[in-house]
């Protein structure tokens, strides 16, 4: 072999490997895949059981019989501590909680960015500075003075208050996102806007905003997922009439007094992660993309 | 002292007022406007900031040192609210829970997530459908998390009981009911659940390494692993870093899992601070002992993240002066 039939070998990233090595590498990823599968096949299967066949049977079995009645019960007549309606009530409630709370977040968080990156009003960088040390407060610190600050101003348990919470909450992440967006795009954009005359907001709505669409799918699953899944402010900020999905799901299951339907609360687990896991396998690398976007803090 | 009395007479000389009030007066209503609206539109970050962080942080830290019940009370009491925390026993035990989970969860995410990128990142088949596996979890609420995992984990329809049946009569796994053990279910059920977001930072740090690297360890002959644990391992700091962090804050949030899982049971044995501070606050009325509680909370955050905060920085920092 000569230096030239080297050179013009196609590039070998790792060194060759044994095929013991090999098998050893398959059989950890797989181990490892069974270790991650197991919860969602346990889920789908318990599922679709009869409550006898989960009483008599094994949790790893394959159903003998397929029902979908817990299916049925838990969207409709699954009880929740007094009520029995299923846990639609909380779907509704969740989507519209989710609907504000993604878009003014988002439109908050473009603002910020875009005026933080390309207007620079002095002292802005300190509450930038500020907001993001915000994100590491735990949310008990801030709950109590929220709390009562929401009643004051008569948005304590209902729908705008918690919406309100939400904006608050994600305004860290939003803002990061857009600032380091718009820090990508050359100043020389947005100083030839600013001598064809366009003004602040003229600026923002027909030439940023439209640049940014990457940016905003990454953020709307960031919020959709985010809101959806959470369950702390919901429960706290939300109020009776507006309970989110997860807050119900969690009533079904923990507070009902009785034989346990272990069939219905998978199915209603199932129902309840179905939005996040749905947004999940269809956006696929955009959500990895979020989450090393969110993940480049400070 | 001297340069700052300087600097104050050069800035508030009045020639330098004058200009610059000749500034603003020169300046076209529309230029001023422009100015001004720059500032309107971050009105809501400046009031988030001012009020939702800052105000809401004073405020309990206030109403820590007040003998506050159910209603604010402006009586201060100094340190007792601190000192009749340290002393509850339920408070002691959801640190103690709090430090054991912390130190697991954060361990094992992160060897998980590490071997897991390490191993896909090998050119295997079916590279995809194994990320997806992974990060699956990643997108399923705390809540849905614990659910499940109480559910295979019930010794009495459960795994335990499943694997009993399959001819082990006298096989045990009931770590959930089990008061020393409980708390090693939470690690395991938020494990599932956070690993593959570790898994799928690392891997695009990994993806982000020179190949000559590798081309430079072939040639002299340095085994696979060493090139991992000496230069990889090392070259990944910034990354490990951030998920450090991400993973810490997680920890420290640690309560829908928990409530979800065990509701703090068996008992009091899975207790955690987040969940003793929010019965505090709404169950017991006890909002300046719950208020302490958070403040103590908020210290260990600053305590623990600032410190790498700053490192991060600063190595980012030396690479761009490089």
């Amino acid at each position: 072999m000569t230096g030239g039939t080297l050179a013009v070998r196609p590039p070998l990233r790792r060194p060759y490997r044994l095929r013991p090595a090999r098998v050893g590498v398959y059989a950890f990823l797989l181990t490892a895949a069974l270790f991650f599968l197991l919860p969602l096949y346990i889920m789908l299967v318990t599922s679709v059981k009869s409550m006898d066949e989960i009483r008599m049977g094994n949790i790893f079995a394959f159903p003998i019989q397929v029902t979908l009645e817990p299916w049925v019960t838990a969207w409709t007549s699954a009880c929740t501590g007094v009520a029995c309606d299923g846990i639609r009530g909380g779907f509704w409630n969740s989507v519209l909680i989710v609907i504000p709370s993604t878009v003014l977040p988002i439109l908050l968080g473009a603002l910020n960015g875009y005026a933080l990156s390309f207007w620079k009003p002095r002292g802005a960088n300190v509450l930038f500075a500020i907001l993001m040390m915000g994100a590491f407060i735990p949310v008990q610190v801030m709950m109590y003075p929220l709390v009562r600050i929401l009643a004051t101003i008569g948005l304590f348990s209902s729908l705008p208050g918690i919406v309100l919470v939400h904006i608050i909450f994600s305004m860290p992440v939003m803002t990061l996102l857009f600032r380091n967006y718009y820090l990508s795009i050359p100043q020389e954009l947005f100083k030839a806007a600013r001598i064809d005359g366009g003004g602040f907001f003229r600026i923002f709505l027909q030439l940023m905003l439209p640049m940014s669409t990457p940016i905003i799918i990454v953020a709307a699953i960031m919020q959709v997922t985010g809101v959806w899944n959470d369950y702390i402010l919901g429960l706290v900020f939300a109020g009776r009439d507006n309970l989110p999905m997860t807050v119900q799901l969690n009533n079904v299951i923990n507070t009902t007094t009785g034989t346990r339907l272990y069939n219905v609360n998978m199915a209603a687990t199932i129902l309840t992660s179905l939005v996040p896991l749905t947004i999940y396998f269809v956006s696929g690398r955009w959500f990895v993309r979020g989450i090393a976007a969110g993940a480049v803090k400070g | 002292m001297c340069r700052w009395k300087k600097y104050k007479r050069t800035l508030l000389q009045p020639s330098r007022i004058e200009t610059a009030l000749r500034t603003v007066m020169t300046l076209k209503p529309k230029q001023l406007f422009r100015q001004l609206v720059s500032w309107a539109a971050l009105l809501p970050l400046a009031s988030t900031v001012l009020v939702a962080y800052l105000g809401t942080v004073l405020w309990s830290l206030k109403i820590s040192f007040t003998n506050s019940r159910t209603f604010p009370s402006d009586q201060y009491v100094g340190w007792a609210q601190y000192q009749r925390l340290f002393d509850n026993d339920r408070w002691l035990l959801s640190l103690q829970n709090l430090a054991l989970y912390g130190v697991l969860f954060v361990a094992a995410c992160m060897v998980l997530g590490f071997l897991l990128a390490v191993f896909i990142d090998q050119k295997v088949m079916a590279e995809g459908a194994l990320r997806t596996v992974f990060l699956y979890p990643y997108a399923m609420s705390f809540v849905a998390t614990g659910l499940v995992w109480q559910w295979m984990l019930n010794p009495g329809n459960g795994i335990q009981q499943a694997v009993r049946q399959m001819g082990y009569p006298d096989f045990t796994f009931d770590w959930i009911i089990d008061q020393d053990m409980v708390i090693y279910t939470i690690v395991i059920a938020t494990v599932w659940q956070a690993s593959g977001l570790v898994m799928a930072l690392l891997l695009a740090g990994l993806r982000g390494i020179d190949e000559e690297i590798w081309k430079a360890a072939r040639i002299d002959g340095i085994p696979t692993w060493r090139v991992y644990v000496s230069i990889v391992l090392p070259m990944l700091s910034p990354t490990l870093i951030t998920v450090f962090v991400l993973l810490f804050t997680a920890v420290v949030k640690v309560f829908d899992s928990v409530v979800s899982m065990t509701q703090g049971g068996p008992g009091t044995a899975s207790e955690v601070p987040a969940k003793f501070i929010m019965e505090h606050l709404f169950g017991r009325a006890n909002i300046a002992l719950a208020s302490a509680g958070s403040i103590v909370l908020l210290l260990t955050v600053l305590l623990l993240v600032l410190p790498f905060m700053l490192v991060r920085n600063r190595s980012t920092l030396a690479r761009v002066e490089k």
